[in-house]
């Protein structure tokens, strides 16, 4: 039973607080998408209530996706974002596995330098890293950046796959030891395919930073032809003239796009790997 | 029986049937790839900054005079100045903001768990794609935050956001609270749904009202993942560049330049790869400081 009271008290409590965070959240998102849809007579004319849009065009876009190399960006981000993810969580997984289910002299201390090593800010280390990566000739080459991401996605897949993996039952591995599996055999047929929601999380965390990186990609390619969206957009779509704010806006929305999609398929995992290795410590 | 069945086999087989060798068999490729590419660049980091390294040319060890040259450079204090109260004030700004947000959360209401991936998505989206949104939205000739605000009245033509050195830092402090509140939020909502009702109901039978049962059971129920989500994201407060980079550049004067974007523009634009590593290693102390932290708190679990 809501009483006419209770209703009321109802929208003060919850929707109140809730509705100003969500416009908060979400304003930019809404403007973003509104300025991409705008003609420029109305986006430089100050006379015209800003808010919503009275001529929507597409101009912008086309602009966008003719004009600019913003396609080859994607490609380059999602080819990047997939590689680098594919080798952090085969690589995460080979430090996670020994130490959530072996014993051996050394584990803990491997485990508190893999959970530094995630806590090490790029800024720390992209001048040296420039260096080595000029060293081997990698300047302006994909290579660049799918060999560098890991080096933070490494670490954070296998601190949140380790987490996940001490949670998984040992009793089938058991069984097939005992039956004559060898580790690597019971690892791979056994332990791994139960592990499926671990890797989801993992992924879609290392998909997201990944599509997220901006401080090496911005050093390593500075070529157009090989940039990311988030490089391209920052040093080709700004330029001096006012009059590129539609297509900025287009190419930000377009370029968060990836990212959102599969975060909303996968919403669940995304929220159970924030908040796994908080809650659990 | 075990031992029959592992006599049977190839000496090489019951040897990668050890833990330990099959442990760090199987660890040696990433613990590698983490030595060369994180562990050789910190190392050769501290090298850069004992040198005189302009870009494309041979380094000459110069010992300490980068550190020195930065201590007698009044920009870099201002940097490590504006680099504290940049993470300082954000990072209570998240705090206070992010509870509120989880308490506003544990509620029952329709449509939760849409809202709450709605509320997540300034954390996923990519950082520099959102700031470029912030960047048009406080346009000195077309801001829309202006326009709203001389509409409620503002004298014309409203502030100044980037151009004013004390409003820049406002604003670049505005945009990462915008952006890591909801991490604060989400995780904090979490904590929040794990503590017993019970605690609540038999304190309420007790006689205490809202505040106190906030005060004795919430807040004490809370304070590891408090402190967990706080450290992370004071680590990554501290060092952030894109922010910066893509709203300010570290002006009006170097009124928002924090120790990334100062190092990057002292080794990438100006090419001086020895002191602009000096600047990097700069954060060292706070940062190693805040990691041995969080490292050690981490492994009680």
């Amino acid at each position: 039973m809501v009483t006419g009271h209770g209703r009321i008290e109802h929208v003060v409590r919850v929707w109140l607080p809730v509705g100003f965070f969500l416009v908060v959240a979400l304003f930019p998102f809404y403007w973003m998408a509104i300025t991409s849809i705008k003609p420029n007579a109305e986006l430089y004319n100050k006379n015209v209530m800003p808010l919503i849009v009275h001529a929507p065009t597409l101009k912008h876009y086309v602009d966008l996706l003719t004009k600019s190399s913003f396609l080859l960006w994607t490609w380059n981000t999602m080819l990047v974002a997939v590689v680098a993810t594919a080798i952090s969580l085969i690589l995460g997984t080979m430090l996670a596995y020994p130490l959530a289910r072996m014993r051996f002299a050394g584990a803990s201390l491997i485990a508190m330098t893999i959970a530094a090593i995630y806590l090490v800010p790029q800024p720390l280390l992209f001048i040296p890293l420039a260096d080595v990566i000029n060293h081997l000739h990698l300047g302006n080459t994909l290579t660049s950046v799918i060999l560098t991401y890991p080096t933070m996605l490494v670490p954070f897949c296998a601190w949140l796959l380790l987490g996940y993996f001490k949670t998984v039952p040992k009793e089938l591995e058991e069984a097939a030891r005992i039956d004559g599996a060898s580790r690597l055999q019971t690892m791979r047929m056994i332990f791994l395919p139960l592990c499926t929601p671990g890797f989801i999380s993992a992924g879609i965390f290392a998909f997201t930073l990944s599509q997220n990186e901006f401080l090496y990609a911005l050093i390593f390619l500075t070529k157009s032809s090989v940039r990311t969206v988030p490089v391209g957009v920052i040093a080709e779509l700004i330029r001096g003239d006012v009059f590129y704010w539609g297509q900025l806006m287009a190419g930000a929305l377009l370029g968060s796009i990836p990212v959102a999609l599969i975060y909303s398929f996968f919403v669940e995992h995304y929220v159970a790997g924030l908040t796994a290795g908080s809650v659990k410590a | 029986m075990i031992a029959n069945a592992a006599r049977r086999r190839a000496p090489l087989a019951v040897l990668l049937d050890r833990q330990s060798v099959f442990a760090w068999l199987m660890m040696a490729l990433p613990l590698a790839f983490l030595a060369a590419l994180v562990g050789y660049p910190f190392f050769y980091g501290i090298l850069l900054s004992l040198q005189d390294r302009p870009v494309a040319h041979v380094g000459t060890f110069i010992g300490l005079k980068n550190f020195q040259t930065d201590l007698h450079d009044p920009i870099f204090w201002q940097v490590a100045i504006n680099t504290f109260v940049y993470t300082g004030v954000a990072t209570a700004l998240k705090m206070v903001g992010g509870l509120c947000l989880a308490l506003a959360m544990n509620q029952h209401f329709r449509m939760k768990n849409l809202v709450r991936a709605l509320l997540l998505l300034p954390f996923i989206v990519p950082t520099v794609l959102s700031t470029v949104a912030w960047l048009w939205m406080l346009d000195p000739a077309f801001s829309v935050v202006n326009r709203l605000l001389v509409a409620l009245g503002w004298p014309k033509p409203g502030p100044s956001w980037l151009g004013d050195p004390t409003l820049a830092m406002v604003s670049i402090i505005i945009i990462n609270t915008w952006r890591g509140l909801p991490f604060y939020g989400i995780t904090l909502l979490a904590g929040l749904q794990t503590v017993p009702p019970e605690l609540y109901e038999a304190a309420a039978i007790d006689g205490a009202g809202g505040w106190h049962r906030f005060r004795l059971i919430t807040l004490p129920l809370l304070r590891p993942i408090i402190l967990i989500v706080t450290l992370f994201s004071v680590i990554f407060t501290f060092a952030d560049f894109q922010l910066v980079y893509v709203l300010t550049h570290g002006g009006p004067q170097n009124a928002t330049q924090l120790f990334a974007t100062y190092a990057f523009d002292i080794a990438m634009g100006a090419g001086q790869l020895g002191l602009g590593a000096s600047v990097a290693l700069a954060m060292l102390p706070a940062l190693a400081l805040l990691i041995v932290a969080l490292t050690i708190y981490l492994r009680r679990d």
